[in-house]
């Protein structure tokens, strides 16, 4: 079932703008793109991101590493799960919209009904303290696992078109207002979001 | 805070829907990014989830493999669950699923390509620069709610094994390339003793 067994198949009608190379292998079919992307997501606990890179590019080789991380940096700024966006724009490529509901329904059908047979079984369960105790755990692991990604994320500020001290002093300004004074986030986008924008289209060059 | 008794009509189900309709256009770096906005929302304001439920939605959903997302479903179906029925559940489930989705969904599949060729464009770098440090703090703060188990006064906010074991877990993920179901492992063995 893998499409790397077929190296030579034509090349798609130009579903989108982009049409990926010619000789590279790119799924067969919507099933192809749906049952992919299934197992991809059911391979991914606590983020599908890495399982993404290493299957797309590194087996299946629809795209190159490049070609991923620039569509992955899209991916990231727009509003959305990120690895739905992605799933969705990999989709589009290669058959449109189609595809892009295909690879979005793929990474969240099955995903979706296990996590509720979790919420039913946890619910019957839940009254032992044991069990309450182990999601108590993993939810502080959840905790840390959110702010590594958040930690990881600031270690590209320092490459940001704002110095490194604006940067900083907008993310610790966001933290307390989110966290600590509990302003809606529609006000914090506005406010620090267009600061941010205004700082950064400024030091930009034209 | 044991779970809240609801009673809900169809302007309830609408004004939930609407929330999660606004959030889905907010959430810039993923819909956790938005969690401690729904927590000030769903557990805060309107008391349609007890803490704990809201804490339990969202490790269920980080101990379960797929998107990050689905912990959005599993608040709809305890929303659902808290006015009394399975079916108000499900519905809770389609509901909150669709309105973080669809418009996030939409405006991606329309702007992803227009983004991609214009990558160069003077504005589009500005805004993915100038978004960059809001998007930690969203996901920074998200963090802390989580760890404190609701902001300050939060029912875990003195328990400093549980602060030691986020933290711990922050830098492990953070600086190693570790497995997360080990760390998730470790957590719950932790808990499941007693000793978080």
């Amino acid at each position: 079932m893998s499409a790397s067994l077929f190296p030579n198949l034509p090349s798609p009608p130009p579903a989108s703008l982009q049409t990926p190379e010619p000789d590279r292998p790119r799924p067969m079919s919507l099933t192809d793109l749906f049952v992919s992307f299934t197992l991809i997501a059911l391979q991914g606990f606590g983020g599908v991101l890495a399982v993404i890179q290493r299957e797309i590019v590194e087996r299946k080789r629809w795209m190159s590493n490049e070609e991923f991380i620039e569509e992955w940096s899209v991916a990231q700024i727009m509003p959305g799960p990120n690895v739905c966006n992605l799933a969705m724009m990999i989709g589009t490529r290669h058959f449109g919209l189609a595809g892009a509901m295909s690879a979005l329904a793929g990474i969240l059908t099955v995903p979706l009904i296990l996590v509720l047979c979790l919420a039913l079984v946890y619910a019957q369960l839940a009254v032992h303290p044991e069990v309450q105790g182990a999601l108590r755990g993993m939810s502080a692991v959840a905790a840390g696992l959110i702010a590594a990604t958040g930690l990881r994320m600031a270690a590209a500020l320092g490459k940001n078109v704002m110095p490194l001290l604006v940067c900083l002093a907008i993310a610790a300004t966001g933290f307390v207002l989110l966290a600590w004074v509990r302003v809606p986030l529609a006000a914090v986008i506005a406010l620090l979001g267009g600061l941010g924008c205004v700082l950064a289209w400024r030091g930009l060059k034209p | 805070m044991s779970a809240p008794s609801l009673v809900f009509g169809w302007n309830d189900w609408l004004t939930l829907f609407v929330h999660f309709l606004m959030l889905s256009l907010m959430s810039l770096g993923g819909a956790i990014s938005t969690t401690s906005e729904m927590q000030r929302y769903l557990v805060e304001r309107q008391g349609w989830l007890s803490q704990t439920q809201f804490a339990d939605s969202v490790a269920l959903a980080q101990s379960s493999p797929g998107p990050n997302v689905l912990f959005v479903a599993l608040l709809g179906w305890n929303i659902g669950l808290n006015t009394g029925s399975m079916t108000a559940a499900l519905s809770g489930v389609v509901i909150s699923m669709i309105g973080i989705m669809l418009p996030s969904t939409i405006f991606t599949y329309q702007v992803a390509q227009w983004a991609h060729r214009n990558r160069e464009l003077r504005a589009v770098r500005a805004f993915k620069q100038g978004m960059a440090p809001l998007v930690i703090a969203m996901l920074l703060s998200t963090a802390w709610l989580l760890a404190s188990g609701g902001g300050k006064g939060g029912e875990h906010a003195d328990n400093w094994p549980l602060w030691l074991l986020s933290a711990v877990s922050c830098i492990v993920i953070w600086r190693t390339r570790l497995h997360l179901l080990w760390m998730l492992a470790a957590g719950a063995l932790l808990g499941a003793l007693g000793i978080v």
